[in-house]
């Protein structure tokens, strides 16, 4: 080797072991209150406190040790490498794209039609309940939520941080009168789906003139004055106790799913009484209404409404120069997101049976639109990754109990799930900032259908 | 009333006594002027002079706080553009516009671009989208009408080979011209640049010149505010100057060009010949 290189190279240990230093010395300090200090309660049941030496010096290991590899060797490992690649003078972007990118959304359709039955081959019927609702039917709402944001945010531009408000609108409208009225499902889907659209119109009149961060804010408070009424308005919505008992879905009417009913499912086909019966069901139901609200979004894209949805994202004033009435293509907008929430909604009651003010928190909310945000906006395919990521991923965290052997017995992953989240965020975004699909099918073309790079879009200002 | 609409025919917009009243700057002071069907009209003037001020006055971006804006359609309609809605003025007056600061889709595809402008169009066809989702034919027709009429504005603005490209990736010159045919497609009887020269090399503004005299000899009426005199004196039938929000000069090219109050505006005189400037334009107003 060299003396030139050599050189280079002790200069470049000691630059990464004062990295590893500085490293240290700040996340020392960083998790000196987060980390190192414990509080407890002792048998008189006063709170004391003491320090955690041991955990606090792994984490400011990980930082050090982490920051020194980083620095001596990941980053002119990746900087030798990109340097080989523009020397050799093939250029990164190539069209050939492998068998399941090509055909990725066949296989996934596919999969999702025969997970059930996957799950109960694999881990037989109780086993397979776990993954057909808490993964599928969970992941799926989601889905759905995300993707009936996605016409609002993703499409038309306007950030709406209270979309869960329109959730609870169609849950409530179903729990509601179903209760009350004893009307069935299918017939509540559809009329839960307007009631929220209609919702979404009332709310939208007055909001739609803001735009930007006042527009967030003012949906933000719509969505807990729908919380607060919830809870409030006791007499109709039995407060913060909820509605319970809410009717099960059945299959159009022909097979019921109660217990005692004559025409139970699995009375009729002579099976076993299980629950896993109705999950299945609902995970067919809420496969459906997803594939219906992508199919609708395709369609309403190529539409002159869907068009003037994203013209409105990319510039308003040019919207409104060129004759189109931006009041109320927001409000379609507005509208047709909220109908999706509603029949998402309506879906949740059936699904829970119950359903009370908790479950339609800001925090809801918040996740929805980092889903949209996360799959990148306007991206069916990204939005549905995206969701299977957040929903799937802290499902995935419960079952962490290896982790009780870095950690100690003590540790329980639940309680880190929103960190650990958060931290994902941090990294998917810093890595993609234009979430997990950020370019751009065109709705129309002359001679080739060219993906436009997300670096064009923009992402709406209200 | 037949006469007179038969006598208003050649005039297509015409305003008076427009004002507009920022704050305590008047920016615009009883500002008066007529643009003719068919012709290019020209709207020019120092910096700051408030030409945009009546750009945005006509096409509805803002509301002026005195006068009166009237557009005679074809057909004899006339409309007052002040009472309007900022998205009617294109709607129903038939007025499109282009900005100074170009405004496009840019993260849609040229020809996306040139299909929003015909929404409104679309829109009828599509029955309020309800037709549409059922994909009735008449729709199908409209959308293929719609993509023909793209294609015809692509070729005259010589976009077409960058179609299903980004407008956000063209060059700047290109972008100009896009924006122009985007206004075009939304039909309109009145077409309003607002400094389509601004930034273009002398090339591009030989060719910009040939597609505004195409569209003049198509049949519609355009006013332009320019910066560039070459562009102006070149291809404007009429010019109307504009100093501190009031009208100095008006008349043809000709004419605007050797009125020693425009030369005045725009050069600006040495203290001693004012006296004489002066005396000059009060003998001329006489």
């Amino acid at each position: 080797m060299s003396p030139v290189t050599e050189k280079g190279e002790t200069s470049l240990m000691a630059k990464a072991i004062r990295e590893g230093i500085f490293a240290a010395i700040i996340s020392f300090f960083m998790f000196l209150l987060f980390v190192g200090v414990e509080t407890y309660q002792d048998i008189n049941n006063a709170l004391v406190w003491r320090m955690r030496w041991g955990l606090l010096f792994i984490f400011v290991a990980i930082a050090a040790i982490g920051r020194f590899l980083t620095v001596a060797f990941i980053k002119p490992h990746l900087d030798a490498r990109k340097l080989s690649k523009a020397k050799s003078g093939i250029l990164e972007i190539s069209t050939q794209k492998s068998f399941f990118h090509r055909h990725f959304l066949k296989i996934a359709l596919v999969f999702l039609l025969v997970y059930p039955f996957l799950m109960m081959l694999i881990v037989g019927k109780q086993g397979s309940l776990k993954y057909v609702d808490n993964f599928g039917i969970q992941i799926l709402i989601y889905v759905m939520l995300a993707w009936g944001l996605n016409i609002v945010v993703g499409l038309a531009g306007l950030l709406d941080l209270g979309y869960v408000a329109f959730y609870a609108v169609g849950a409530y409208s179903y729990a509601l009168l179903s209760s009350y009225l004893g009307l069935s499902f299918w017939i509540l889907l559809p009329l839960s789906g307007i009631f929220a659209a209609l919702w979404g119109i009332m709310l939208g009149f007055p909001v739609l003139r803001l735009r930007g961060d006042y527009l967030a804010i003012v949906t933000l408070a719509f969505g807990e004055i729908i919380r607060l009424v919830l809870i409030n308005w006791t007499e109709v919505t039995k407060g913060t106790f909820g509605i319970s008992g809410i009717a099960k879905a059945s299959v159009f009417g022909i097979w019921s799913f109660d217990v005692g009913a004559p025409n139970n499912f699995a009375k009729v086909f002579g099976l076993a009484s299980s629950s896993v019966y109705y999950k299945v069901f609902l995970f067919y139901v809420i496969l459906a209404l997803c594939l219906l609200t992508a199919y609708v979004t395709i369609r309403l894209r190529r539409m002159p409404i869907g068009r003037a949805w994203e013209a409105l994202r990319e510039d308003e004033i040019a919207c409104r120069s060129l004759g189109i009435n931006t009041v109320t293509t927001k409000l379609t907008a507005f509208a047709t997101g909220a109908m999706f929430g509603g029949f998402a909604g309506s879906f949740f009651a059936a699904r829970q049976g119950f359903v009370s003010p908790e479950s339609f928190v800001f925090l809801e909310s918040a996740v929805i639109l980092a889903i949209v945000v996360l799959g990148g906006m306007g991206s069916l395919t990204g939005i549905a990754i995206a969701a299977v990521v957040m929903v799937g991923g802290t499902e995935l965290l419960r079952d962490m109990s290896f982790l009780k052997i870095i950690f100690g017995p003590d540790f329980t992953p639940e309680l880190y799930r929103m960190l650990l989240f958060g931290l994902a965020m941090v990294i998917v975004m810093l890595f993609k900032p234009r979430g997990f699909v950020g370019a751009r099918e065109p709705t129309a073309f002359l001679k080739e259908r060219k993906a436009v790079s997300g670096s064009f879009t923009k992402e709406g200002h209200g | 009333m037949a006469p007179e609409t038969t006598a208003m025919t050649d005039t297509i917009l015409k305003v008076e006594h427009l004002s507009m009243k920022f704050g305590g700057l008047m920016a615009i002071n009883d500002f008066s002027f007529e643009a003719k069907r068919g012709e290019i009209t020209a709207l020019i003037g120092p910096n700051g002079a408030g030409k945009t001020t009546v750009f945005n006055c006509i096409t509805g971006f803002y509301k002026p706080t005195m006068g009166m804006i009237t557009l005679h359609r074809r057909g004899g309609r006339t409309l007052l553009l002040e009472r309007l809605k900022d998205f009617e003025i294109n709607k129903k007056a038939g007025v499109a516009r282009t900005f100074q600061n170009i405004r496009l889709f840019s993260g849609l595809t040229v020809l996306e671009n040139l299909l929003v402008a015909q929404h409104n169009a679309l829109m009828r066809a599509s029955g309020y989208t309800i037709l549409g989702l059922l994909g009735a034919p008449a729709y199908k027709r409209a959308v293929a009408d719609s993509i023909e009429k793209a294609r015809y504005w692509l070729e005259k603005a010589d976009l077409i080979d960058r179609a299903d490209d980004p407008a956000g990736d063209l060059s700047y010159g290109a972008q100009r011209r896009l924006e122009i045919a985007r206004a075009m497609c939304t039909g309109p009887e009145l077409l309003c640049l607002d400094e389509p020269a601004a930034g273009l090399n002398p090339k591009e503004s030989l060719t910009l010149n040939a597609l505004l005299r195409s569209i003049r000899d198509e049949g519609t009426s355009l006013l332009l505010i320019e910066h560039d005199m070459s562009v102006v004196m070149e291809i404007s039938d009429h010019v109307v100057v504009l100093e501190y929000g009031q009208k100095i000069s008006d008349g043809t090219p000709e004419h605007v060009k050797t009125d020693p109050k425009v030369i005045a505006a725009y050069l600006g005189v040495e203290d001693d010949e004012v006296e004489e400037i002066e005396e000059q334009l009060d003998g001329g107003a006489v």
